[in-house]
């Protein structure tokens, strides 16, 4: 099933006009700068806004078009706000109540105050709760109704560095057990690469691109590839962990990895990143170097960075690399697509 | 006290009762429309809302006294409605204190309806709360302390009425003459102890009820 949404409006100082087709599992990341128009389209997504021109639908169930507009307060959606907006007059307790009652939603309180950590908290008024719980009642709040789409607006944006390392792993596991697709907004990148799996682009209130967050981060043809932070992320699995040396041994397309150790258990799947300025190329493999993570490739296409840069996309059986060299370096190695080369990695990271 | 003082005391006390509750039921949706429209004449009925406040009463009690007469617009309604005129009666004094005293219900309850963020109603619409239930779950609750406010503003200033009163009501014992009217009256007659009787429970009880108003420290509490 799908969710399938068209929407054109002229706002004050821009225009939207988005056509997007969202897969319904998983994590889809609306992504853009301030101002491409990603809040906007997921309010209108919400019902909370109204398109003079829009369509949408989920499967078969129509939300909005010519005719037709579903108010909010009867799609079966969950929201999740950027600040928690939380009921001041109502206790935790009975701000969980409302929506769960409202939506005829079964399911306990206490079970989900367990899942996001906030069991203690159920009889406080919201006034005392710190902005991470606040943040954190509010997802169980929107989770409660049993909605068939979780939709996030920024629900890290107001908290600081510590508030959001409380929050993402409770996001992480919402991702895990996978049984409620969710629609997220944000403008950092880190938290689109831990958390989503599919990726819209948003630049000026039009999708520039929709994919799988492994595919666009690494097409030449899109500005993530052309960031300073630029990056690989591959999703490997963990095969050993080398405990005298503490190193973590990672596996994906029949090549491994291996990186600084790291607690994941043996056999479980993690994201991994790659950063371009990272990677370094060799034509024949190299001895006596201290890199440990060699990798054979073959260059597949190059995108053109400064004067003096060169960003090259790689294929390691399958799966994409991204390396920064030179042009002098280019010109040297006669580095064109199709050539074999060695990938030397010099850092490797799991997300986090 | 007199039994006539007992009865203007009666008579005072229902009138504002009446027409508090009249002002609530009536203000609650203009103030709702009020805080939350975005049409250029707001400011029109705005301004017409707030005229009672600096309007002298027996100005606003002149224009009451013509329309609702037998050649004003009020008065033809009445009187199409089989209801005869209203000046002169107790539901003359009752229309005419509702709009004596319609600023000070609606504009508290204006501003409290405005401070509430809008998108604490969003919140509530994304939890399957329709307008009718988000206004009742959400917005009335935390106007609370607006809405205490407008009764007890509404009640006081009511009972303090005079010049309005004069006007369409005139001096009639058991339908018209309110409090104030009766000190007036003990007044020019020189009969200053009655006149102070009443006057000093007029002034405890406005000042009981303001004390309630300004002593409570309302907290998220209807």
């Amino acid at each position: 099933m799908t969710l399938r949404a068209s929407f054109r409006h002229a706002y004050p100082g821009f225009a939207l006009a988005a056509d997007l087709t969202l897969p319904m599992h998983g994590v889809s990341a609306l992504f853009g700068p301030s101002g491409s128009g990603k809040t906007t389209l997921l309010r209108l997504m919400a019902g909370l806004e109204r398109a003079a021109d829009g369509s949408l639908a989920l499967g078969a169930t129509v939300w909005q078009d010519a005719t037709r507009f579903v108010p909010a307060h009867q799609r079966p959606i969950g929201f999740v706000f950027q600040d928690a907006r939380l009921f001041p007059h109502l206790s935790v307790r009975q701000n969980l109540a409302y929506g769960q009652r409202r939506a005829g939603a079964g399911g306990a309180i206490e079970v989900m105050a367990e899942r996001l950590g906030i069991t203690h908290l159920l009889a406080r008024k919201p006034d005392r709760l710190s902005g991470g719980e606040a943040q954190r009642v509010a997802i169980a709040r929107a989770l409660l109704t049993e909605p068939r789409i979780l939709m996030m607006d920024e629900p890290l944006a107001a908290l600081d560095a510590a508030r959001k390392a409380e929050i993402l792993p409770y996001l992480e596991r919402l991702h895990a057990e996978a049984n409620i697709p969710i629609l997220y907004v944000s403008h950092s990148f880190d938290e689109v690469a831990r958390l989503a799996d599919h990726l819209v682009l948003l630049d000026g209130g039009r999708v520039v691109a929709a994919g799988s967050l492994v595919e666009l981060t690494t097409r030449l043809d899109l500005p993530l590839a052309h960031r300073a932070e630029a990056e690989a992320i591959i999703n490997a699995q963990v095969v050993a962990h080398d405990a005298a040396f503490h190193l973590t041994c990672v596996g994906f397309s029949g090549e491994k990895l291996w990186l600084s150790l790291h607690e994941a258990p043996i056999g479980s799947v993690v994201r991994v990143r790659v950063r371009a300025r990272d990677v370094s190329l060799t034509l024949a493999p190299q001895t006596g170097t201290s890199i440990l993570n060699i990798l054979p490739a073959t260059l597949t296409d190059l995108g053109g960075e400064s004067d003096s840069q060169v960003m090259i996309g790689l294929d390691v059986g399958g799966t994409r690399l991204l390396s920064r060299v030179t042009r002098k370096s280019v010109s040297l190695l006669g580095l064109v697509p199709g050539v074999r080369v060695f990938a030397q990695i010099k850092g490797v990271a799991i997300v986090e | 006290m007199s039994p006539a003082d007992l009865t203007a005391l009666w008579l005072t006390l229902k009138l504002a009762a009446l027409v508090t509750a009249l002002l609530l039921v009536i203000g609650t949706p203009l103030a709702w429309w009020l805080a939350h429209t975005q049409r250029r004449f707001k400011p029109v009925i705005e301004a017409l809302v707030a005229l009672p406040i600096v309007l002298p009463p027996s100005v606003l009690g002149f224009y009451l006294l013509v329309a609702m007469g037998p050649h004003g617009p009020i008065g033809a309604l009445t009187q199409a409605l089989g209801l005869g005129t209203l000046p002169f009666s107790f539901a003359g004094l009752v229309v005419a204190s509702v709009f004596y005293s319609l600023p000070f219900v609606v504009q508290p309850i204006q501003q409290a309806f405005a401070t509430i963020p809008v998108g604490l109603l969003e919140a509530a619409a994304t939890l399957r709360a329709g307008p009718w239930d988000r206004f009742r779950s959400v917005a009335l609750p935390l106007a609370a302390p607006g809405f205490l406010t407008a009764t007890i503003f509404g009640f006081a200033h009511t009972l303090g009425e005079f010049g309005v009163v004069l006007m369409v009501g005139g001096n009639i014992a058991g339908e018209t003459r309110v409090v104030s009217v009766q000190i007036y009256d003990h007044v020019e007659a020189l009969e200053y102890g009655a006149a102070h009787g009443l006057s000093l429970i007029l002034l405890g009880l406005s000042f009981s009820i303001l004390l309630v108003l300004y002593a409570r420290r309302l907290p998220w509490r209807l």
